[in-house]
């Protein structure tokens, strides 16, 4: 007589699940946004670290400055690129925190330009999320500093033309080379696969803030369907096919110091 | 002891508690900063050059988010950066205190001593309607009163303060004897140190829906009403029997106290009104004297700023004139007591009016 088993999930297994730090609301991000898979990414691993009661995050100017109606922690919202001279202020009057900011590309490698490249220089004890999707999503799609050669954008409507408009900043390289600069990464979100490794570049700089370590930065490359004139599924395909190629993907340097060795704070 | 102004008024935040303090070299305050790089990490307290004033002035926003007592100073051309983040802690309800060691503008100006800086201070630094208490200090002494005056303004109504010094009161030493004081702290309620046991706090100033956001200009009015029936502040000397008025702040109003004196050798009766609080201004106070006064004299470093407000007081009541001086130029006695022979020959008695 054979036996057949079923293998019903326990109710008990618990196999995905809303992060606790992700609050139950409906975003008001367009379909296909990436914001909504990165500010998972957050939040899961603000729960996993353990680190909610201690987190006072920084919020910028841009379709994220909502980031604090989506993840329940402590949130200052900066000016337009000022978001790393904000959170270095409460890095300092704060010690104990652990302080994140959550920036897009227009903010960081635009009009934040100096505020992002002096918080490196100076190593700042923060983390920075750093979403490109290489336009000003909120102003309706212009061009950004980040996006590519011949994109096609509301204010770029013959695409980016190097001669007029120049190229594409790798502004994360840049940062790399600051000694300050303890982490630096480029993630993206095109495949389940590549959010996987987004996750461990956010982790590890997180935990490079927590080991004392100076600034941490993981750019993430993700989408902007309607300001790019894509459906959702296109632009998931864009990302992976075509964005790379002006961003690789990456560690871009690792001078962290181990968080093992420090511990935690 | 023998203090100058840019160092007194460091001191006096060090000693009111400040715990923060951010800045960018600039002339003629940059002993100020000099002092904190010094004193602040000697305390264990935070110190920080900024990569620019924009930079500073976010700092500020960040650390006093956090519940920090914080310094910001400058001067004319670095305020004018600084525009920016003083409309988001007014519009996000963040208090700090910020210095103004005014210079000759427009642009690069000068770096001479200045008024000129007036509109600026009181009229609103950056976009939107608010309005930042302004407290102006004419003695190294009172600067440094004033210096504790400002963290206790700003933390009780929740707003940037600013002190509105100019180039002499920054770089002038005189002697003092400095009284320190150390407001209360009282426990905000409302800062960031992350959500332990409490639900999530947002520092903000965005309100998307013109609704939110017409209600919570509202409240920022009812405030603002609030500092100017409890908060004007102004100084009068030899009003009683004063026939004409100067009405003259900060380094102006030292000028005018000379030429009071000398006009009075002269025979002639004049007094002081000395607005300490730009913003609010003393409006009520100076426009209840005002019927009984030949003539006003507003003296300013300045091509004519806070002229418009004595106007705006007087509502025609008496004959206002004005002497100013502009680029780093400060008027001497003798040109305000000629001004106030002018203001005399050219009005009649207040009851002849």
């Amino acid at each position: 007589m054979i036996r057949v088993q079923t293998l019903a999930p326990s109710p008990r297994r618990v196999i995905y699940r809303r992060p606790d730090l992700l609050t139950d609301t409906s975003t008001h991000y367009c379909p296909g946004c990436g914001h909504g898979i990165i500010h998972r990414l957050v939040a899961e691993l603000l729960d996993e670290m353990q680190l909610g009661p201690t987190t006072i995050g920084v919020a910028s100017v841009g379709c994220s400055v909502f980031a604090y109606d989506y993840l329940a922690v402590d949130f200052v919202e900066a000016p337009h690129g000022r978001a790393p001279a904000v959170a270095t202020g409460v890095r300092r009057a704060r010690p104990d925190a652990f302080v994140f900011t959550y920036q897009g590309d227009g903010d960081l490698a635009a009009i934040g330009t100096a505020e992002i490249v002096h918080a490196g220089a100076r190593g700042e004890r923060i983390s920075v999320i750093f979403v490109n999707n290489g336009i000003y999503g909120m102003t309706g799609g212009q061009m950004a500093p980040t996006s590519l050669l011949g994109q096609r954008t509301t204010s770029s409507p013959g695409g980016r033309e190097a001669l007029t408009a120049g190229y594409p900043i790798p502004i994360t390289e840049m940062l790399a080379l600051l000694p300050g600069v303890s982490y630096a990464a480029r993630g993206s979100i095109a495949d389940p696969q590549l959010i996987g490794r987004t996750k461990a570049m956010v982790r590890r700089a997180f935990e490079t803030q927590l080991s004392g370590s100076g600034l941490s930065i993981v750019e993430i490359l993700s989408t902007c369907p309607v300001g790019w004139g894509m459906t959702p599924s296109e632009s998931m395909e864009h990302l992976a096919r075509d964005v790379v190629q002006t961003y690789p993907l990456g560690v871009i340097v690792d001078r962290a110091k181990s968080p093992s060795a420090q511990g935690k704070g | 002891m023998l203090m100058k102004g840019n160092e007194a008024m460091a001191e006096a935040a060090i000693q009111a508690g400040c715990d923060a303090y951010f800045g960018y070299p600039i002339t003629p305050q940059a002993e100020l900063l000099e002092w904190m790089a010094r004193r602040m990490p000697e305390l264990g307290r935070v110190f920080v050059q900024a990569e620019s004033e924009l930079g500073a002035i976010n700092m500020a926003l960040g650390a006093a988010a956090t519940g920090a007592r914080v310094l910001v100073s400058s001067s004319s051309p670095g305020i004018s950066l600084m525009a920016e983040g003083m409309s988001y802690l007014a519009g996000s309800e963040v208090p700090i205190v910020l210095i103004n060691v005014m210079r000759g503008g427009p642009g690069l100006g000068s770096i001479g001593a200045s008024q000129s800086d007036y509109f600026q201070a009181t009229k609103g630094h950056g976009h939107g309607d608010y309005r930042v208490p302004v407290l102006a200090p004419s003695s190294i002494a009172e600067a440094v009163a004033l210096t504790a005056d400002a963290f206790e303004l700003a933390e009780r109504y929740r707003t940037p303060v600013m002190i509105l010094a100019d180039g002499v009161m920054g770089q002038a030493m005189e002697p003092v004897v400095p009284v320190y004081r150390m407001p209360a702290r009282t426990n905000a309620g409302w800062e960031l140190a992350g959500a332990a046991d409490r639900a999530p706090r947002v520092v903000r100033s965005l309100h998307l829906r013109p609704e939110d956001l017409e209600a919570h200009n509202r409240r920022l009015q009812a405030k603002f009403a609030s500092i100017t029936e409890r908060e004007t502040r102004w100084a009068g000397e030899d009003l009683e029997d004063a026939e004409i008025v100067i009405v003259a702040y900060g380094t102006a109003a030292r000028v005018a106290r000379t030429a009071i004196e000398r006009a009075r050798e002269q025979g002639l009766r004049a007094g002081l009104f000395r607005p300490i609080s730009l913003w609010p201004f003393p409006s009520s106070a100076l426009a209840t004297i005002a019927p009984d006064l030949r003539a006003i004299v507003v003296v300013e470093m300045s091509a004519g700023q806070m002229v418009e407000d004595v106007r705006l007081a007087v509502e025609g009541r008496t004959p206002v004139f004005f002497h100013g001086r502009t680029g780093g130029m400060v008027p001497t006695p003798g040109e305000v007591v000629d001004a106030l022979n002018r203001a005399w020959a050219l009005t009649a008695p207040a009851e002849g009016r």
